[in-house]
């Protein structure tokens, strides 16, 4: 086989056994445009085929669910006939090479995702990793991301209500660029990519250009030296376009002209189609003579490989193809019948007449899964192991606090959401940085939804397995804080080469540890995305599962956000004292270490912990809660004292080191404050639940101030503020 | 009395803008921009957003809509027509307000709350304000400072044009730095010199129920409703 076709094997970088697969299922040599419907259509990226077992272990039913992985989009019932459809996507090798579009991009395309759904994008976020903030490259890529963000979702007029920020030199050499959307359904309005028998299959939106050929298979390999070349492979956004794409396709849906959307993204025409076709059980004829194109020439390859923006494919039900037709020219947009249903299940494509590629759909749709040996990288075992009890006891803890506010990871993201409209829609009830998660009402009734996405990569990279489940339960619990009770996530997995044992070690690893947390906090996966080869030619990326997590609030009135508001109510700790300084942002900021293990996680405790502060908050008792993360209680005492400017009194009495004290980190942590009127009620109740729990001290005056055995601690809350604001500021001024 | 809320392709604060006129009571509907005719609607409202995407210049397509005719026609009658935030670029395009907007000195979108001086009372979307009152907005544009030559600008204090102007926090009343995109004067938003077309920056429309954190734009979707109610009766 290999020596039949060795240049087009070569030139499409299909490995010969793959090859040799093709050529059974079809029975033939394919032709070349068929060759190369198959390396997109089994690219990581489209296929899943290294995950695909793996995921296989995640938990994906629940009360709530009413459409798992698998879709456009994952939803979820949230009641009084309201649904939220939600999914988090990957567009890092793009914005590697080009930071604004690679960005603007990822964010239109999740936006699509979600609207294929039948439901109203009512929110974005996103999940940004990069390497050294010092490096200037860095600045580049931060500046360009932001940008292209902001270029997006201002103009098509979803608000950007959340999301995080971390730099780790693990990503000087890729970058992640992740963006979840949430969207707004009727539950009788959900649509799925089906289509029936020989309906037409009607393409809508943007014209065909040239751009973005070959994006999802560049998704799928390792980044090079020759980046800069892989510029043709990142897409064009045109927001504007989206914005009528998107009008056009709700107005469709809504008067119930369509049966079946599919958002055109990743593989463009030839992943839409074939996979729509797939998932009827039938087959498709498409026409290239009739796609709308921007430019004479394009060759039928070019036709099925361009990732052009802005496109949509939509089913007309009998007998509405011309109100489909009427509608859309009311935008100005093109609605073309470019495809049409068949029942024999291939996927045909006709050029001038002739038929130019066919291929089963079933082939396309299966690409061969791969399950392999993992073994971890023995330096990063070598560093979980290290011992740090020896670790020197802290000369300056006043200034520590100071550093650790000003870190890259930990300060102010103002000067990054500023930039994103965060208030379009009238629906954002916390806004950023006023809470642990974003909530956002649901307009007519009294209920909204909190959206929160997170992971860290320290604790992933140490420990993998715990990293993950640190992931899911810090997400689940940011919702739990603000008053929501978590209901399903979407998992963005980012990670390195899967052919190689320690990267596939972490993927395995990854996927387990999500497994864990997902069965003992009772959330199920309903959407999610898979980044492989996420590695430059000297370091593989840190495994980066971000998990965005949707909870409900049943009442909007029933929240909790961050920031002390009232003199002289009292704080409460859930949780221990004493954190952990295993892989904390103390230990890399102060002593220049990533070592040791993430703190251990008690998911039994977890559930326990986040249904108290739920319930305190759905009392009525508790309108302030904060769960205490990277740079332990001190800077999570700090981030209260901010939003308001007041400060606080508050008194350790744990006998451990002081810098595990105020900077260690541990899960299952939360701060509260409660007014003397429910503080013995709300003690009582911890007490019942058997969730440790102490009173610290009092909110009050403009300082914070903490009592430790052996000292007395005390910033004016302007100091903390002005350390905590600055960072960022200087490189997005 | 019907309000009509233009929409044009790109715009994106429609709904919500549609969504604070019901919550005071009036009646409002959405008018695609190919709409010919404005008969029947007693003010316009010009929402904020990215008409045309902005190609070319914020509103400056915009102003060729055949709808724009009709806004003109509304204007020049005495009927209340207000833009806010891309409405205003699109009002000063189509000069039916004096100056123009331009890119904020930070070079960048910027969405945050600002604080704002009521400088009238006595308009149809003012009269429920104190004199003087600060209100607390959110500003959400890339293209918001306004400019205008010298001579305008002195027509403008003269008249007494300026309705909405930036102003420092209530608890920091020295303070600097608050205007947040350069804006000659502080000049948030202005009226012709009629008084009946109101262009402004900030977002009214974002700030009219306690659980988004702010009602202080109330005043002013109610003020509209009370000068209509005089208006018809």
């Amino acid at each position: 086989m290999q020596e039949t076709l060795p240049p087009l094997l070569q030139e499409t970088g299909i490995p010969p056994h793959e090859y040799r697969e093709i050529v059974r299922l079809l029975g033939r040599e394919p032709n070349r445009l068929e060759l190369y419907l198959f390396k997109v259509m089994w690219s990581e990226h489209c296929a899943y085929k290294n995950s695909r077992p793996l995921l296989r272990l995640l938990p994906k039913e629940g009360p709530a669910v009413l459409q798992g992985p698998g879709e456009n989009a994952g939803v979820v019932e949230i009641g009084e006939g309201w649904a939220v459809a939600f999914k988090i996507e990957s567009h890092n090798h793009p914005s590697a090479v080009e930071p604004v579009q690679g960005a603007a991009t990822g964010v239109g395309g999740i936006i699509r995702d979600i609207v294929a759904m039948g439901a109203r994008p009512i929110a974005l976020l996103n999940s940004l990793r990069f390497g050294r903030p010092e490096d200037p490259r860095t600045r580049y890529l931060l500046r360009g991301v932001v940008e292209g963000i902001a270029h997006y979702g201002n103009a098509i007029g979803v608000p950007t209500v959340g999301g995080e920020v971390y730099f780790h030199p693990g990503y000087q050499e890729n970058p992640l660029v992740n963006a979840m959307c949430v969207g707004l359904l009727r539950v009788e309005e959900l649509k799925r990519s089906r289509a029936s028998r020989a309906r037409p299959v009607y393409y809508v939106g943007s014209k065909t250009g040239r751009d973005g050929i070959g994006g999802a298979a560049f998704a799928s390999e390792e980044l090079s030296e020759e980046n800069e070349s892989k510029r043709p492979s990142v897409q064009v956004g045109d927001p504007f376009m989206g914005k009528l794409t998107l009008e056009v396709t709700l107005e469709a849906i809504r008067q119930g002209l369509v049966e079946g959307v599919q958002d055109m993204g990743a593989a463009g025409l030839t992943s839409s189609l074939s996979e729509m076709a797939h998932k009827s059980g039938l087959g498709l004829e498409l026409d290239l003579d009739r796609v709308p194109r921007r430019e004479p020439g394009m060759t039928p390859l070019e036709l099925m490989l361009s990732e052009s923006q802005e496109r949509m494919v939509l089913v007309p039900r009998p007998g509405k193809e011309k109100d489909l037709e009427a509608l859309a020219a009311r935008f100005g947009l093109d609605a073309v019948p470019v495809a049409h249903m068949i029942a024999e299940p291939v996927f045909r494509v006709v050029a001038g007449g002739e038929v130019v590629a066919e291929v089963p759909t079933q082939a396309l749709a299966e690409a061969p899964t791969y399950v392999r040996e993992g073994r971890e990288d023995p330096a990063i075992a070598q560093a979980r192991a290290q011992d740090l009890s020896g670790l020197p006891l802290p000369q300056d803890l006043q200034g520590a606090l100071l550093r650790l506010l000003a870190s890259p990871n930990l300060c102010s993201r103002a000067p990054v959401f500023e930039r994103y409209d965060h208030q379009v829609g009238t629906n954002t009830v916390l806004l950023p940085g006023k809470g642990d998660a974003a909530v956002l009402r649901i307009k007519g009734t009294r209920r909204a939804i909190a959206v929160k996405v997170d992971a860290n990569p320290r604790y992933c990279r140490l420990f993998p397995r715990l990293g993950a489940m640190h992931a899911l339960a810090e997400a689940a619990r940011n919702v739990s804080v603000v008053g929501a009770r978590p209901l399903a996530y979407t998992d963005g997995l980012n990670l390195g080469n899967p052919e190689t044992p320690e990267g596939y070690f972490e993927l395995s690893e990854t996927i387990h540890g999500l497994a864990e947390a997902s069965r003992a906090l009772g959330l199920p996966v309903v959407s999610g995305n898979v980044s492989l080869y996420n590695e430059g030619p000297n370091h593989r990326i840190p495994p980066t599962p971000m998990v965005g997590v949707v909870g409900l609030l049943e009442e909007v009135e029933r929240r909790a956000e961050l920031g002390f508001c009232k003199e002289g109510a009292f704080v409460v700790l859930i949780g221990p004292e004493e954190g952990h300084l295993g892989a904390s942002e103390y230990l890399w900021l102060e002593h220049g270490l990533e070592a040791g293990s993430p703190p251990p996680l008690e998911l039994a405790l977890e559930v326990r912990v986040q249904a108290a502060i739920r319930e305190l908050i759905g009392r009525g008792w508790v309108q302030t809660a904060h769960d205490v993360a990277e740079g332990g209680l001190a800077v999570a005492l700090t981030e209260m004292c901010l939003p308001y400017g007041l400060g606080a009194t508050v008194e350790l009495r744990s006998p451990a080191r002081p810098d595990a004290l105020l900077f260690g980190e541990a899960p299952s942590r939360v701060l509260f404050t409660v007014d003397q009127a429910y503080l013995q009620a709300s003690a009582e109740y911890l007490e019942g639940l058997g969730v440790p729990y102490r009173i610290l001290g009092q909110v009050g005056g403009d300082r914070l101030t903490i009592l430790l055995p052996k000292a007395r601690l005390e910033w004016s809350v302007d100091d903390l503020r002005r350390a905590w604001e600055a960072p960022l500021r200087e490189v997005l001024p | 009395m019907r309000v009509a809320v233009v929409q044009f392709p790109g715009s994106n604060c429609d709904q919500d803008t549609l969504w604070a006129l019901r919550l005071v009571g009036l009646q409002a509907e959405l008018v695609w921009h190919t709409e010919g005719s404005l008969e029947g609607f007693q003010a316009a409202i010009l929402p904020g957003g990215f008409s045309y995407g902005d190609y070319l210049r914020a509103g400056a397509l915009a102003k060729f809509s055949p709808v724009m005719q009709e806004v003109r026609r509304l204007a020049s009658r005495g009927y209340p027509v207000v833009g806010i935030c891309n409405g205003f670029q699109v009002l000063t395009e189509a000069g039916l307000l004096p100056g123009a907007l331009l890119a904020n000195t930070n070079l960048h979108f910027t969405c945050k709350e600002v604080f704002v001086r009521v400088e009238r009372i006595d308009l149809p979307f003012t009269s429920g304000y104190s004199p003087g009152q600060l209100l607390r907005l959110p500003i959400a544009h890339g293209e918001g400072r306004y400019y205008a030559d010298a001579e305008t600008l002195e027509r403008l204090e003269q008249n007494h044009q300026v309705v909405f102007r930036y102003a420092p926090p209530p608890s920091t009343p020295e303070a600097t730095g608050y205007n947040p995109n350069g804006s000659l004067h502080d000049i948030a938003g202005i009226v012709n010199e009629k008084g009946n077309v109101l262009g402004m920056m900030p977002h009214p429309e974002r700030a009219v129920e306690e659980v988004l954190g702010g009602t202080d734009g109330l005043g002013l979707f109610r003020s509209l409703k009370a000068a209509l109610e005089v208006l018809l009766a």
